[in-house]
Formats: C-alpha cells, sequence, structure tokens
C-alpha cells in the first residue's frame, strides 16, 4: 500500500491560518491502515484545530469527512454538493488523492496533511517499510521476490556492491543489504545458480525517467 | 467503603483502558473538560494484555497536541491500580482535582468566555 505520515500539526495550521471554513477530508483506504489519513485522524485533526483556533480567538469552522477513496471519481464527487461551504480543503490521502481532488475541484484549495512516503508493508506494529518503487517492469521473478530498485540505496542489478558487509548495507548497520536477501533467498530457493545469470541491462524508460506514465488499457474502456 | 473524593469530575466507564483513543481525550476538552485522567489496571496485569499499555500511548499522544493547540498536555495523565484499591482511585483523584485547581480551567473555557463577553 502507499505510505504515509501526518504533517506536524503546527505546518498544516500555517497553511489554513487564512481560512474560515475548512474541511478536514480523509481516506479510507492506504492511509487508514498506515494510521495517517482515516477517519481515526481525521476526527483527532478537527479536533485539534478547532481548539487551537477558539484559544487563538479566531474560531474556525472545521468539518470532517471521510471518503471510501480519494483517487476515484465517484467517491470524490460525493463533496460537490457541499464544496462551496468551504474556504479549504485539507486532504488526509496520499498525494494521488489530494491532487485528484484538486483537478477536480479547480477553485478550492487543496492541503495536504500527510506526507507520501513510499509503497510499503507494515511490517510490525508501527514500522512501515519500503517494498518497491513502482519501476514499470518488474523483476522479482529474477531476484528470489526480493526487489533490488526499491530495497539497495543503488539500485544495482548484479549486486551486492563492495559496501556489503555482515549482510548489511554501507548505509548503515540498520539497513539489510538487498542483495544479500536476495542471495539468502536464492539460496532458500534453491535457485543459488540464478544468482551467477548476469542481469541484462534494465528497461529504465518505465520507470520515472520516462515522465509521468499511464496505463491504458482498452480491454476496460467502455 | 466509603471514600472522600472529589465531586467535580465524571467518571466514565470502559471496558478496558484499551478503549480509550486520542479523540475521547481531545473532545473532552472541546466539550469543556479542564483535565482529564485515565485511570487503567496495574501494567502487566491487563485482561487483554496491552490495553493499559495502548492507553498510555494514546495518553501521551492526547498530551503531545494538546500541548502544540495550547491547551496544555500537563492536563490530561494516565494513572494505575488495581481494581480492589479505592482508596488509591481516590488519592489519585484528589491528586487530579488539585493539578487541575492549580492549572485553573482550561485556556479553551477562558478564550470562549473572553469572546462571549466581548459579544
Ligand atoms: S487516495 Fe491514496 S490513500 Fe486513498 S485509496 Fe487512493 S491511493 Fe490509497
Ligand atoms: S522491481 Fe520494480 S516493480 Fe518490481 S518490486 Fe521492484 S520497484 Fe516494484
Amino acid at each position: 500500500m502507499i505510505i504515509a505520515e501526518k504533517k506536524p500539526i503546527e505546518e498544516i495550521i500555517e497553511e489554513i491560518k487564512d481560512f474560515q471554513r475548512i474541511l478536514i477530508l480523509g481516506c479510507n483506504e492506504c492511509v487508514t491502515v498506515c494510521e495517517a489519513g482515516g477517519k481515526k485522524e481525521v476526527e483527532i485533526l478537527a479536533s485539534a484545530l478547532r481548539m487551537y483556533f477558539i484559544n487563538k480567538g479566531n474560531e474556525k469552522k472545521i468539518d470532517e469527512k471521510t471518503l471510501e477513496r480519494q483517487c476515484d471519481h465517484e467517491y470524490l464527487e460525493e463533496i460537490r454538493e457541499n464544496i462551496d461551504d468551504y474556504d479549504a480543503i485539507v486532504s488526509l490521502a496520499c498525494g494521488v488523492g489530494v491532487q485528484f481532488a484538486a483537478e477536480k475541484y479547480l477553485t478550492t484549495p487543496l492541503v495536504p496533511g500527510v506526507n507520501t512516503v513510499c509503497l510499503g508493508a507494515n511490517e510490525d506494529r508501527g514500522l512501515w517499510t519500503e517494498r518497491c518503487q513502482a519501476c514499470g517492469s518488474c523483476v522479482l521473478a529474477k531476484t528470489g521476490g526480493i526487489c533490488p530498485v526499491s530495497r539497495c540505496a543503488k539500485r544495482v542489478l548484479n549486486g551486492p556492491c563492495g559496501g556489503s558487509t555482515n549482510g548489511k548495507c554501507e548505509l548503515g548497520k540498520d539497513v539489510d543489504c538487498a542483495w544479500q536477501l536476495i542471495i539468502d533467498r536464492l539460496r532458500a530457493l534453491g535457485k543459488l545458480d540464478d544468482y551467477e545469470k548476469v542481469a541484462p541491462i534494465k528497461d529504465w524508460s518505465t520507470d520515472r525517467a520516462g515522465g509521468p506514465r499511464t496505463v491504458t488499457r482498452e480491454d476496460v474502456k467502455i | 467503603m466509603r471514600l472522600k473524593c472529589p465531586t467535580d469530575f465524571r467518571i466514565i466507564r470502559l471496558p478496558c483502558t484499551g478503549k480509550v483513543d486520542i479523540i475521547h481525550i481531545l473532545r473532552s476538552f472541546e466539550k469543556g473538560a479542564d483535565g482529564v485522567f485515565v485511570v487503567g489496571c496495574m501494567e502487566g496485569d491487563c485482561h487483554f494484555d496491552q490495553g493499559n499499555f495502548r492507553a498510555r500511548k494514546k495518553v501521551e499522544q492526547a498530551a503531545k497536541i494538546l500541548d502544540q493547540i495550547g491547551v496544555g498536555g500537563e492536563r490530561v495523565r494516565m494513572y494505575n491500580l488495581s481494581a480492589g484499591e479505592g482508596p488509591l482511585f481516590a488519592e489519585y483523584a484528589i491528586e487530579m482535582d488539585k493539578l487541575i485547581r492549580e492549572l485553573g480551567p482550561s485556556p479553551l473555557k477562558i478564550a470562549k468566555n473572553k469572546k462571549a463577553n466581548a459579544a
């Protein structure tokens, strides 16, 4: 899923201080699961902001709503009826949701309430770690199911590099060497022979370097 | 057992302090509370294993938010005791009551009153 992190409340205050009627808009999907922008976080942020502004002698109307998703037309349409009741929206969705809402409601300022961090997994309670950078041409079949693009700082495809020490990356001892993980997994799979095969030059045109990416599916278009 | 206990706080009963969420604490302040204290079982004795640890985390987070918005994180506290310790409950209530009296009314109330008086 998409991993996001709450923005510091001070930063949000700074962005919205000049608006009077504000909607805090959550998203029920990724950001709910990583506890950054779901219904609970919407309630907490809205309550905190209401109190902050009352305290400052500048009471504001701050409402709450959480949509099923903010990256789909149909759900974003749910706020169309009330959009003019607000001077600004603080969206707690990922950057995708914020932008999609901004495109839809041209004249309403959109403020992001979270920092979108990566595509990752919930490794442990309170710990989310990156697993994929959406490179657009997945090599996991060749690398024992471990991604050298997102988990190797240098993105080397025939690793490890010379900095790998005792299974750790030269970035620091808290960072696993992705290539050590790959070798360990290939060994567990009995496919260590695969490690000897030199990976061809990767097609990076599907990665971000090729500009913004699009998926067009004629088969699902109506 | 009859115990002397401050009367100006409201007890909200929960099945376990693990049920306490940050929003419950914040809403109490929004609704006019001057302080909130959460009383859970002894750490390590939670019937649901980690409920009181969760509560402590929630209380800490709520305190942080209250600090950030100028209400004051010291107005929320977590206490632990075992179910049989009625006198200790009373003691904690007295302690909290004293603390809040020292701190005075919530700044939120003061701001609201100021606005009402100005109107
Ligand atoms: S808007 Fe972002 S957080 Fe919400 S469902 Fe879509 S991708 Fe996930
Ligand atoms: S190889 Fe590319 S698509 Fe596959 S997991 Fe890594 S970044 Fe994601």
